[in-house]
């Protein structure tokens, strides 16, 4: 089409940068191997945060560039800070592990490098076959970091049962892709949505919710949740603690793009459908996590149950829900990297362990960890003054804006069930009798993790009105249309 | 007065203690021995500023005072906005005054974790005064909701056998109902635009919506109260709770029900309260016969007062929602008395479980030869719970029956064989306990009350007594607020009778919006 113009490649900059570093570290890993793997992590952290300084370099226009398949706006500004904070987080949260375990792998931090780039192409996403490319590469770096203990047999099925099912649900969101394609006559987003608004025809909405079965699996929402317990508990605590924290965030962006651009004339058609994945979600969440013994597939179905949560701002729609949406998540990504690294101190003697009655009497021995997890657990429960309680404030204020009352009532009252899992482990931890106790050492990064999620935990009453005022900006972009 | 932040010192200075003590060092001892210092001195100096506030209370106005107003959610419009008014005024006070007690009636019964058990109370008096204080309907979520992490962990840490059981069941009891009160609460905010409280009584919303919210609210309220059926989580949360806890639960916590009642149901919803106000009469008239004859058989002393609390909180609901002076006049009196009475009898029954370390009633008996001082203290609260003239509770039963005689006579009738009903369990109680052979060896060798006993109980007693001889000091500054409250509730009805006629209204409610008319 149009001739090659460098500089509107300036928008995609920041990915590009990445990607080139990446391979540069791989270089330098190959040459200093294994027992560089951490000042390999700590370089890709490095190259994160520089990653993050070109983006703030990037005017987010909003202007389609690479012939229409990639955009900049704010909303993609937003979520893509949000995966920068989640990727140095995770890699924070790694590097003691990695030790620990004895699976230093200098690869490992360029792994969820190449998984972050996917995830920033997946926001940044104008186009089906962009939105495909960037997935896949994200999809494909998270199957090998759930495999990457691939001599043990848990890791080894866990990275299985992902691709498995990861690859069944990429065929079926292809197969959507051509559909539309098929029927629309397009991939981009635009021509899309401008050919649905003058006609609706039936193959494209088949195609629609193949597309959104591929994106919903994605993000675990019941009924597509079938892996997560399973993926989480058998992946290595460092990759279960990256799972939880990052790439929902990319697949909810997305989620949202495709909704709200191309299909916004569907709207009729997903909105129950986005409904029925919220209250399925949050009621499987709520209930199927009430008999876990195991903190991370508790944790797994915690992360179900708060998509559902997450959803909500979906179908309530317009500003006010989707900003809620962005807040719900902001705060959700805080609290779960704290409980994480909290999880990741979970040692006895050199051996990471993972059951909920390992916790029994933390309280009395280590102070620190208890009430760390003890406050980010009320906040999980929705319990003010901690950020949780705000989060769902601002979906369920969307919600009722909306009309949304019985889905806001069954997210109350799923919520309710909810607390009391989460009581459950405050429960072990302060009221049981102590068990053995954890291995002290805990690296500075972790425990500055921990620290800081549990400060913003806190702290977020004080001045709530930064994180709503960002998200309210970021959101404007995307009803520009 | 106008440049000092009252509310908010007295609201945040228990927090700011509760830092000082989570960074006390030291061995084990020497951290006990602090923490409990600095929790009574900071508790003390904020009942010393809560007096300094009732000092200071302006008693001939109705409005808001100490206001203070900060932004707080930008453009969203909730505003960080405290102030009180004669309703709120003695609760407040009585937060303050109870949680020093409590500090000094944990100081030697709590040996494990006592840096814990002082934050914990301190939080939960920010919490509680807060709620109280609070002039927007999201700041008073925050602090009414936020009082279940502290209770949470006082109850599952330092309660009896079955503590676990017993939080569990307060939390998520409690919770249920305050999250369907989140909903109404947003769907409030949705409708009028803003949170604030005073402008929200000021506009009640149309009558369909008023139907749901009240019952949303309700769900809510009427468990913290709490209110018969919804009451189960009480005894429990009781009986198990460490003697401080049950004093605070007893004395504090069960008022914020009806707090709400008087701060959100009747001046926001007039005219769902007029139409759901039978029924609360005929739950409180439930409440009220019915857990009394349920206390009549109780073995555990706590589980007896607990339930002589569901009774008596019937007697509140009762008064309230009769919306006449004396009803309502008698139910913000009759919570302070409740609060002042129930958390003494519950000193009094810590006083013999810190040295027999049972509340089996059988396990006690003619405590009279031994602990003779002891015996004059329970009589004296006995029959301050009975209502005898002369205590505080005689005032406020008195006044909420008065309410309840001009409302309904078959109403009021019930209501005041609850009156015999609590003499018959109480006396019951103080006979099987006090009087009687001493057929417990260790029962009769108890001693009687120290001199750290006495400072609690003396100035409980004494607020009891004076309660009864002149209420006017409290009456005075309620009446105001609560004249304004009745003015408030009685304009919101009349607005609707001028439509519809009286009779047609209810249906009028069911099948058609005030939009439409």
């Amino acid at each position: 089409m149009s001739e090659f113009n460098p500089i509107s490649l300036a928008p995609i900059l920041p990915e590009l940068f990445m990607a080139v570093a990446g391979m540069v570290l791989l270089v330098a890993g190959v040459f200093r191997g294994n027992e560089g793997t951490r000042f390999i992590t700590w370089a890709t952290i490095a190259v994160v945060v520089m990653a993050a300084f070109v983006l703030a370099g990037e005017l987010p226009t909003g202007k389609p560039v690479l012939n229409g398949m990639f955009v900049l706006d704010s909303f993609a500004y937003y979520m893509k800070y949000l995966v920068i904070t989640g990727l140095v987080i995770s890699l924070m949260l790694s590097i003691q592990y990695l030790d620990q375990e004895k699976m230093a792998k200098f690869e490992y931090p360029l792994i969820v490098l190449f998984a972050g780039i996917g995830m920033m192409l997946m926001i940044s996403a104008n186009d089906m076959l962009s939105l495909y490319m960037g997935l896949e590469l994200q999809s494909l770096s998270l199957y090998i970091l759930a495999a990457i203990r691939r001599n043990h047999v848990r890791s080894a099925e866990a990275g299985m049962k992902y691709f498995v099912l990861g690859a069944i649900s990429s065929g079926i969101l292809l197969f959507g892709i051509s559909l539309i394609y098929g029927y629309t006559g397009s991939t981009n987003f635009e021509l899309i949505a401008s050919s649905l608004a003058k006609d609706v025809s039936i193959g494209a909405v088949l195609g629609f919710v193949f597309v959104l079965a591929g994106l919903s699996f994605k993000i675990s929402a019941v009924p597509f949740h079938m892996w997560t317990p399973d993926v989480y508990e058998g992946a290595p605590t460092s990759v279960t603690a990256f799972f939880a924290i990052v790439p929902k965030i990319a697949a909810l962006a997305l989620i949202v793009r495709v909704l709200f651009v191309p299909f916004v004339a569907l709207h009729e058609q997903w909105f129950q459908m986005i409904w029925f994945l919220s209250f399925a979600s949050m009621m499987v969440g709520a209930f199927a996590a009430l008999r876990q013994e195991n903190i991370k597939r508790l944790m797994a179905y915690s992360s179900i149950g708060n998509m559902g949560y997450v959803l909500i701002g979906i179908v309530a729609g317009g500003d006010a829900g989707i900003s809620s949406m962005l807040i719900y998540l902001t705060i959700y990504m805080v609290m779960t990297a704290g409980v994480f690294g909290i999880i990741l101190c979970m040692r006895l003697e050199g051996v990471s362990v993972n059951s909920i009655s390992d916790l029994a009497g933390l309280s009395q021995h280590r102070p620190f960890l208890a009430y760390s997890m003890a406050i980010l657990m009320f906040s999980m429960s929705g319990i003010p003054p901690m950020a949780g309680f705000f989060g769902k404030f601002m979906i369920f204020q969307a919600a009722i804006e909306s009309g949304l009352y019985t889905l806001a009532v069954l997210g109350v009252l799923s919520s309710v069930v909810a607390a009391y899992y989460y009581l459950r482990i405050i429960k072990t931890m302060f009221f049981d009798t102590p068990a053995e106790k954890f291995d002290t050492n805990i690296e500075f990064s972790r425990r500055l993790v921990i620290l800081l999620s549990v400060l913003l935990t806190l702290g977020f009453v004080l001045y709530p009105s930064l994180l709503i005022e960002t998200a309210e900006v970021a959101v404007g972009s995307l009803f520009d249309f | 007065m106008v440049d000092l932040p009252l509310l908010s010192l007295l609201t945040f200075l228990p927090l700011l203690g509760a830092f000082f003590i989570f960074i006390i060092r030291g061995n084990e001892a020497t951290v006990a021995r602090n923490s409990k210092r600095a929790a009574l001195y900071i508790t003390v100096v904020n009942f010393l500023l809560a007096v300094y506030m009732m000092v200071n209370f302006n008693p001939d106005t109705a409005d808001f005072q100490f206001v203070e107003k900060r932004e707080w959610f930008g453009a969203l419009g909730i505003s960080y906005h405290m102030g009180i008014d004669g309703i709120s005024l003695f609760l407040v006070v009585l937060a303050a005054f109870l949680t020093p007690i409590c500090i000094l009636a944990s100081w030697n019964s709590i040996k494990t974790r006592v840096k814990e058990y002082m934050i914990a109370f301190l939080i939960l008096e920010t919490f509680m005064i807060g709620t109280f204080c609070a002039l927007d309907a999201v700041l008073f979520y925050i602090f009414f909701e936020g009082v279940l992490i502290p209770m949470f962990i006082i109850i599952g840490v330092w309660g009896g056998p079955r503590r676990v059981y017993s939080a569990y069941k307060f939390f998520l009891y409690t919770l249920l109902g305050s999250v369907l009160m989140l909903i109404a609460l947003l769907a409030l905010y949705m409708e009028a635009g803003t949170s604030d409280i005073p402008t929200l009584m000021a506009n009640p919303v149309a009558l369909q919506m008023q139907m749901w919210l009240w019952l949303a609210f309700f769900a809510s309220f009427a468990v913290k109260m709490p209110m018969w059926p919804v009451h189960t989580w009480l005894p429990d949360a009781h009986v198990e709770a460490p003697t401080a806890g049950s004093v605070i639960l007893a004395g504090v916590l069960l008022k914020m029900g009806g707090y709400g009642f008087l701060r959100f149901s009747i001046p926001m919803f007039p005219e769902a309260t007029e139409f759901f106000a039978p029924m609360v009469y005929w739950l409180s008239i439930i409440a009220i016969i019915y857990t009394s004859l349920v206390a009549l058989v109780q073995e555990d002393m706590k589980k007896l007062i607990a339930y002589s609390s569901v009774a008596h909180m019937g007697f509140v609901t009762l008064g309230i929602f009769t919306a006449t002076t004396q009803g309502v006049e008698g139910g913000i009196f009759q919570m302070l008395s409740h609060g002042v009475i129930s958390a003494a009898l519950f000193l009094c029954v810590g006083v013999v479980y810190d040295r027999l370390h049972t509340r089996e009633i059988s396990r006690y008996g003619g405590l009279v030869k031994n602990m003779p001082k002891y015996a004059t203290v329970f009589m004296i609260l006995m029959l301050a719970s009975v209502g005898l003239p002369g205590t505080s509770g005689f005032v406020g039963e008195f006044l909420t029956l008065m309410g309840a005689y001009q409302v309904d006579k078959v109403i009021g009738v019930l209501a005041t064989t609850g009156v015999v009903l609590g003499a018959a369990y109480m006396l019951v109680l103080y006979r099987r306990v006090i009087f009687g052979a001493q057929k417990n060896e260790d029962a009769a060798k108890m001693g009687d009350l120290v001199t750290r006993e006495y400072i609690y109980l003396v100035p409980l007693i004494g607020l009891i007594l004076w309660l009864g001889i002149a209420p006017s000091y409290v009456m005075d500054r309620v009446a105001p607020s609560a004249a304004k409250l009745i003015g408030q509730y009685e304009a919101g009805i009349l607005d609707e009778a001028d439509g519809p006629k009286e009779a047609t209204k209810i249906k009028a409610a069911k099948s058609e919006d005030k939009g439409q008319e």
